[in-house]
């Protein structure tokens, strides 16, 4: 079985385009803004930590495939873009192995054209957009990026909580281990608007959702001299009448190794003691630092499964790190945890992440 | 440990189907559902879900969903909870749990594709959101229910399965990824059990979609016809319980089928039509030949995506014949979505129960509302019922975005 490597990430967050700004956010606590959005019937606006627009726009944008795509896969390929290291409006694909495969993860999908589509449909069905209805569809991300990319094989898009981000990572990573893959892109993005700010409100009046995407580049090789491993992932603890949420988390925690000093924690908390509690009580006693990128980026449902180990990954470039957990106890499916292991090799690694707790 | 995976799996497995669940337009459950495929059936009617009175169309194939969901584990309130998708999907995991004899209570993986979840329910939801905002009675349930790992989980917690869910939504291939997942995770000694299958359930959004492109038939689609003028909507859902034959043997269990072949690409043309030649069905059907270890001409009987639009039928007449080659001509084809309509998400796996009956009953499913085929058509359309020894059965799915998928299925004996 072979090795598995994280040879790249990206990142789109409310902090940015690019995992500078989440690694400004996150490991120097310095939370993206919060926003009013409109609620339509309501006086009060929804909160919301919007991504930035970017201007002028990135170049990919002029791919044919995205004229009129969703904000979602606009963030998706930047995110892969970045984790692949390549960028323009002709990006060379030769650095990308031909056997690549493509797992994008979502959980709300592209809420913006389905909105937009089935508000006129509503209005008048015999004059609905067809331009609008392709890009409701939960694969049509995929499928742009795998036409941008022309990487055809293994392209699947996976829908659940936000953990099912790592389930994706044991799916490509276990192609590569096996050898029927050399590398895989995995991304985890979303996208928001004020009919899914309005659901999450109805579950916590108080979170902030957000929007962005995350993408592990993985491989069997190593272009780094301090070499990222993806060391396992747990299995996936399903919520049902035998196993609560925490009973789920519990089992996850007791599933990853214990941690020392030197290793990093991120988690899924959002600085709320009430909302944290489960993720307080199961990491309670971890020796090491703490991240927690939900805190300072908002609720970014699948986007925020993907922001965690992408958080790891920035963290064990900090040559004081040996080693990372990641905890993701998701809304309402399942609980799963992931170890990533940096080996130190003959390179100065960058020192960028702080020691600390970066849960507010 | 979903990484890694110990080294000491066993590779290669045979892969059997010892329960197999199934509701569509035909009916709820294997019999229904049989007799409407090998009779071609036609389940098209009028669409009472929802007004169709301002759309080009007004046919689709229905579910008549029975009166009662299933006796399962799901305490009641919860059942009454689930939305027609959730509600269709139950009924099939209940037939096909039952029909395996697996036990309850057992952390075994549950692959299901879906297109749209809960979409019918979401669109409920929006509908209150935006006219009485005010009022939030019922939209939590909503929003939850609404979500497909809901209704999977549900589902699975139904029959006792409490093991980790994968939820494929490969647009209209996504059933048959889901098979095809399933399958691979059991034949590379990942699983040595999966519960499997596929499920979509109509909703207006989904049907506006299709009419907004022009794809729906006015009169009901007709694959492969000279005249077809587009596709008719259906839902349902089927579900399948797979193990590996020494699983399956070790207990005792009636054997309905085994899967042998799999194979999944994507096609690059465009976002909604297929590369006109078929480059990636001929790759899969190819892939899946080869993982199955069979050539053209072992394949009895193909099941075809045919969905009945121009451009879909077009594009897999032609890529029948470039896969088969000189075996063309002898190779029995038929699409069972002129009887049930295209169930999306649910399609590979309906399909895939479709060729388990015909491989099992030794019968080809006809399309009895075919007028004159397309010349593009080199291989044989069954027209009407008949026997057949049929040892192997091949399945097409393809979906938006270009998701193409293969399945090979072999008869049991």
């Amino acid at each position: 079985m072979r090795k598995v490597y994280i040879n790249g990430t990206g990142c789109v967050s409310p902090a940015g385009w690019g995992v500078d700004g989440l690694h400004n956010a996150v490991f120097n606590n310095s939370p993206a803004p919060v926003h009013e959005l409109e609620r339509p019937g309501w006086e009060e606006p929804l909160k919301m930590r919007a991504v930035p627009r970017l201007s002028p726009p990135p170049a990919f944008l002029r791919h044919p495939r995205l004229r009129r795509s969703s904000p979602l896969t606009h963030y998706a390929a930047s995110a892969v873009f970045e984790a692949l290291k390549v960028g323009g409006a002709n990006p060379d694909l030769s650095v990308i192995p031909q056997n690549t495969g493509i797992l994008v993860c979502l959980q709300s999908g592209c809420v913006h054209y389905s909105y937009r589509f089935f508000n006129e449909a509503l209005d008048n069905p015999a004059t609905a957009s067809p331009l609008l209805f392709p890009e409701t569809v939960y694969s049509a991300p995929a499928s742009h990026l795998a036409c941008i990319l022309q990487r055809t094989e293994i392209v699947y898009t996976l829908v659940g909580d936000p953990a099912t981000f790592l389930r994706a990572l044991a799916l490509g990573a276990g192609w590569i281990a096996e050898g029927r893959l050399d590398a895989c892109l995995v991304v985890g993005a979303e996208e928001l608007n004020w009919l899914l700010a309005d659901a999450l409100w109805h579950f916590d009046h108080h979170a902030v959702p957000s929007a962005g995407a995350g993408a592990l580049f993985l491989s069997a090789f190593s272009e780094c001299s301090d070499a990222i491993e993806l060391a396992l992932v747990t299995d996936a603890f399903t919520y049902n009448s035998r196993l609560n949420r925490h009973e789920a988390a519990v089992r996850m925690r007791e599933a990853l190794p214990p941690g020392s000093g030197n290793e990093v924690l991120c988690d899924g908390r959002e600085g709320r003691t009430l909302k944290d509690k489960i993720e307080n009580s199961v990491w309670s006693g971890w020796p090491g630092a703490r991240f927690s990128p939900k805190a300072t980026l908002g609720e970014g449902f699948m986007a925020a499964g993907a922001w965690l180990p992408v958080t790891a990954c920035e963290a064990l470039k900090d040559n004081r790190y040996t080693a990372a957990n990641v905890s993701v106890v998701g809304n309402d499916q399942q609980a799963i945890g992931a170890r990533f292991i940096r080996h130190a090799g003959a390179g100065e690694a960058s020192s960028r992440a702080p020691a600390g707790d970066g849960a507010a | 440990m979903l990484f890694p995976e110990s080294n000491n799996k066993r590779k290669n497995r045979r892969v059997v189907i010892t329960g197999a669940g199934i509701i569509t337009g035909h009916g709820n459950g294997w019999h229904d559902n049989a007799e409407g495929f090998r009779s071609g059936n036609v389940a098209l009617r009028p669409v009472t879900l929802f007004d169709t009175s301002r759309q080009r169309v007004s046919i689709a194939a229905e579910v008549r969903l029975p009166e009662s969901a299933p006796d399962t584990l799901l305490p009641i309130k919860q059942v009454r909870r689930l939305d027609r998708a959730g509600i269709m999907l139950l009924h099939a995991v209940h037939q096909a749990y039952a029909q395996s004899q697996w036990n309850a209570h057992e952390d075994t993986p549950v692959i299901m594709g879906t297109t749209s979840g809960g979409m019918a329910l979401g669109e409920v939801y929006f509908r209150h959101a935006t006219r009485s905002p005010a009022k939030h009675r019922g939209q939590p349930t909503r929003a939850y229910i609404y979500q497909a790992q809901t209704q999977v989980r549900l589902a699975a917690e139904a029959v006792g399965c409490y093991g980790p869910i994968t939820i494929i939504s490969n647009a209209c291939a996504s059933g048959a990824n889901a098979l095809g997942l399933a399958w691979e995770w059991v034949h590379g000694g990942r699983a040595d059990r999966v519960l499997t299958g596929g499920y979509d359930a109509l909703s207006e959004l989904v049907f506006t979609g299709f009419n907004s492109l022009q794809s729906l038939s006015p009169t009901g689609c007709r694959p492969f016809d000279a005249a077809r003028d587009g596709l008719s909507i259906g839902e349902g859902a089927a579900a399948f319980t797979l193990e590996t034959l020494d699983s399956a043997e070790a207990r005792g269990a009636p054997i309905l089928g085994e899967i042998t072949g799999y194979a999944a690409c994507i096609d690059t043309h465009h976002l909604t039509q297929p590369h006109p030649e078929g480059d990636a069905a001929v790759f899969t059907m190819t892939r899946a030949c080869r993982s199955a270890g069979v050539a053209p001409e072992d394949i009895d009987y193909v099941n075809a995506h045919g969905t009945g639009t121009p451009a879909n039928d077009g594009s897999e007449a032609i890529a029948l014949r470039r896969w088969a080659g000189r075996h063309v001509s002898s190779l029995n084809v038929s699409s069972t979505k002129a009887g049930i309509g295209h169930l999306l998400g649910a399609a590979g796996a309906v399909e895939a129960a479709a060729c388990l009956m015909a491989v099992q009953g030794q019968w080809l499913p006809p399309e009895t509302s075919i007028n004159e085929p397309d010349p593009l058509c080199e291989f044989n359309i069954i027209r009407r019922p008949m026997g057949s020894k049929i040892e192997y059965a091949l399945s097409n799915s393809f979906g938006f975005g270009g998701a193409n998928a293969t399945l090979i299925l072999r008869r049991w004996s």
